[in-house]
């Protein structure tokens, strides 16, 4: 019995966690079918959120729910300023050179965060309180309920919107062929934009969420969940937007049942051996579909 | 032609050397090696500090008395970036300038590099903080701080006989030195008392997540945890203990000084009790004074390395006036006979080995504040 509560405490851990990871893993992937590029700036975006919360609620005093959404909407600009700025005038060029100036948005990013609020962690208080519950002998936190509720209504409302509305249509239309989507009429640019403002605008939903558990702000903070989502968003099949999501919540149980039952040195070793896994035994993922690619 | 040169340039030179010290003969100078720059800057000049205040302190209070002679004491601090590479530099450079004592170097790794050539050299050398067994190898090193292991040791032995817990769960960094040291100190001594260490999860340096050894801590009969790491991991640990429901006590190393300054909310470290030399709030006639001296100089809160750096200062004084003389030989013999009155211990002596002897103290949160444990 203990043992099994055991297993269902940890399980719940790694859905929390998993969760989170994702959430960012949607922005991952939502951006490669689309734009056929690797955000590498992605994880980055999270610790912009989190700083902005910090912001908005500790320097400036903004009601924590109106914070929320000015952080959402901080970040959706932010994603939607780095693409016009930094990948746009890239649109034509090779896809390493996308990727190599993704990395170069990362660490200027981190570095800007580094000059403006320094090296040293800022505790910041969780905006988020919900009183536990407890289940039979397992204590679920309030945060962990939130975590779940959230990333529930997103996965939804953001499946929803993909499949019912115009632009949801529109962005399948762009990930399935750019060429043939502009000439049945489809503003790519647009969809391109939009798309990283929904990336960004998620990234900063995981932000918000990353902060309140863990209630320290560094620049790096959004550099280790952002690699792992990565490794998510490939388990899931990248381009695949139910891919991500299952992707990133099978990432956070394998690594917190690696913690917990294997070592936890080992744990992040486990993590990123997934992506060699995946990578030599299923390389379009969980849910992706296999596309041959002429190089 | 060059040969004359060259004659002239050390007759110069000596010249000069004659005149420096005939100028500086009441002067006893202080060599400080350790970082004032890099990331380890701040226990450098943490160090350089506090031991400015004692120097302060003590000249201004007539210097120390040898003999006939009044000597008034004077640091060079050199920066060592706690590099083992630039330690060396930096004692030669104090060394140059004719430093009587070594103070240093601050980081155990820069001070290892140094004591062959401080042995060498005959020369009395006290790490404020270099708590690596090997800093005090040599029969002219001492230390100011406890050892890691010595930390662990203490700590088990008042969890064991004071309190008298007996399963204990570690939280422990397997990628640093400090905390490894401590935990297999800490671990040992429990078995020792008849302890039992019912859980030892590790983690990694910048780990964020601490749920999963939590949780697996929830599931054994611990009474206690102990966590030999610094205050970022503790903040972390404690915080996500509490959201989880779990009301263990929770006990720590020094590195937990400073954790206050990083909990959101001081419920979640209330009650654990942490090994410490020196805590700068607590209510204490010679801690306020040294906190304020040193407020008023660098409006700066001294942590442990500036009370190091202290008492440092004051175990040259007291080396001196035992010794009766300022020879690096008579200072070296001096160190275990005297007993100096610091912040980080009172009194602080030196066995054989170099070790300091002085009392454990144990620091707990108390209503949201640093107070020592009754």
């Amino acid at each position: 019995m203990a043992l099994l509560n055991g297993i269902l405490a940890q399980l719940l851990n790694g859905l929390r966690i998993g969760s989170i990871y994702a959430l960012i893993a949607l922005g991952y992937t939502m951006v490669y079918g689309i734009a056929k590029m690797i955000n590498f700036a992605h994880g980055d975006i999270i610790m912009v959120g989190a700083y902005a919360l910090y912001v908005f609620v500790s320097l400036l005093h903004v009601h924590p729910a109106l914070a929320v959404v000015l952080t959402i909407g901080f970040c959706a600009v932010m994603g939607i300023t780095i693409e016009k700025i930094a990948y746009k005038p890239l649109r034509n060029a090779q896809r390493l050179a996308v990727l190599i100036t993704a990395i170069g948005v990362s660490y200027l990013l981190q570095n800007l965060a580094l000059l403006i609020f320094k090296a040293t962690p800022i505790p910041f208080g969780s905006i988020i309180r919900v009183p536990s519950i407890t289940v039979g002998e397992i204590t679920i936190s309030g945060l962990t309920m939130v975590t779940l509720a959230v990333t529930a209504v997103v996965m939804v409302g953001l499946t929803l919107f993909v499949n019912h509305t115009k632009m949801g249509h529109s962005m399948l239309a762009v990930s399935e062929d750019q060429g043939a989507a502009k000439l049945m009429g489809i503003n790519v640019d647009r969809t391109i934009t939009i798309t990283f403002a929904i990336g960004s605008a998620l990234a900063a939903v995981a932000g918000i969420l990353y902060i309140s558990q863990y209630e320290s702000l560094l620049p790096t903070l959004g550099a280790l969940p952002g690699i792992k989502a990565f490794v998510a968003a490939v388990l899931g099949g990248i381009g695949s937007i139910p891919g991500a999501m299952i992707g990133g919540l099978v990432l956070g149980i394998i690594e917190s049942m690696s913690k917990a039952y294997i070592s936890t040195q080992l744990a992040d070793a486990i993590v990123f051996s997934m992506l060699v896994v995946v990578l030599l035994l299923k390389p379009s993922g969980i849910l992706g579909k296999l596309s041959i690619e002429k190089v | 032609m060059k040969k004359v040169l060259k004659t002239a340039g050390i007759a110069c030179t000596i010249a000069m050397l004659a005149s420096s010290v005939a100028s500086a003969a009441d002067t006893f100078l202080i060599g400080g090696v350790g970082p004032l720059t890099g990331a380890a800057a701040s226990y450098g000049v943490s160090v350089k500090q506090g031991a400015e205040i004692a120097i302060e302190e003590i000249n201004a209070a007539g210097g120390v008395t040898v003999g006939d002679t009044t000597y008034e004491l004077a640091l060079q601090f050199e920066d060592d970036q706690a590099s083992e590479d630039i330690a060396p530099q930096a004692y030669n450079a104090v060394m140059d300038a004719g430093a009587n004592v070594i103070m240093g170097a601050v980081t155990s790794g820069a001070c290892i590099a140094i004591t062959a050539q401080t042995y060498a050299d005959g020369i009395l050398q006290v790490t404020p903080s270099g708590s690596a067994e090997a800093c005090i190898e040599n029969d002219n090193a001492f230390r100011i701080c406890f050892s890691d292991p010595e930390q662990g040791v203490a700590m088990a032995d008042y969890m064991t006989d004071t309190l008298g817990l007996t399963k204990i769960a570690v939280i422990y960094n397997t990628a640093d030195e400090y905390s490894t040291g401590i935990r297999e100190a800490f671990e040992a001594e429990v078995a020792e008392k008849g302890g039992e260490i019912v859980a030892s999860e590790a983690f990694q340096t910048n780990d964020t997540d601490f749920n999963a050894q939590l949780t697996t801590i929830n599931g054994t009969d611990a009474e206690a945890i102990y966590v030999p790491a610094y205050y970022q991991d503790a903040t972390y640990i404690t915080k996500q203990a509490s959201d989880m429901g779990m009301s263990l006590p929770f006990f720590g190393s020094d590195g937990w000084d400073g954790v206050l300054g990083t909990v959101t909310d001081p419920a979640t470290v209330e009650g654990c009790i942490f090994t410490s030399p020196f805590c700068a709030s607590v209510d204490d006639e010679k801690t306020v004074a040294f906190v304020e001296a040193y407020k008023a100089a660098y409006d700066a809160t001294p942590d442990q390395f500036a009370a190091d750096g202290y008492d440092c200062v004051y175990t040259f004084k007291a080396a001196m006036e035992q010794a009766g003389s300022i020879e690096s030989a008579d200072l070296i013999a001096a160190m275990t006979e005297i007993s100096v009155s610091g912040q980080t211990g009172d009194p602080i002596t030196f066995d054989a080995s170099g070790a300091p002897i002085k009392d454990v103290k144990f620091v707990t949160v108390k209503d949201g504040a640093y107070t020592f444990v009754e």
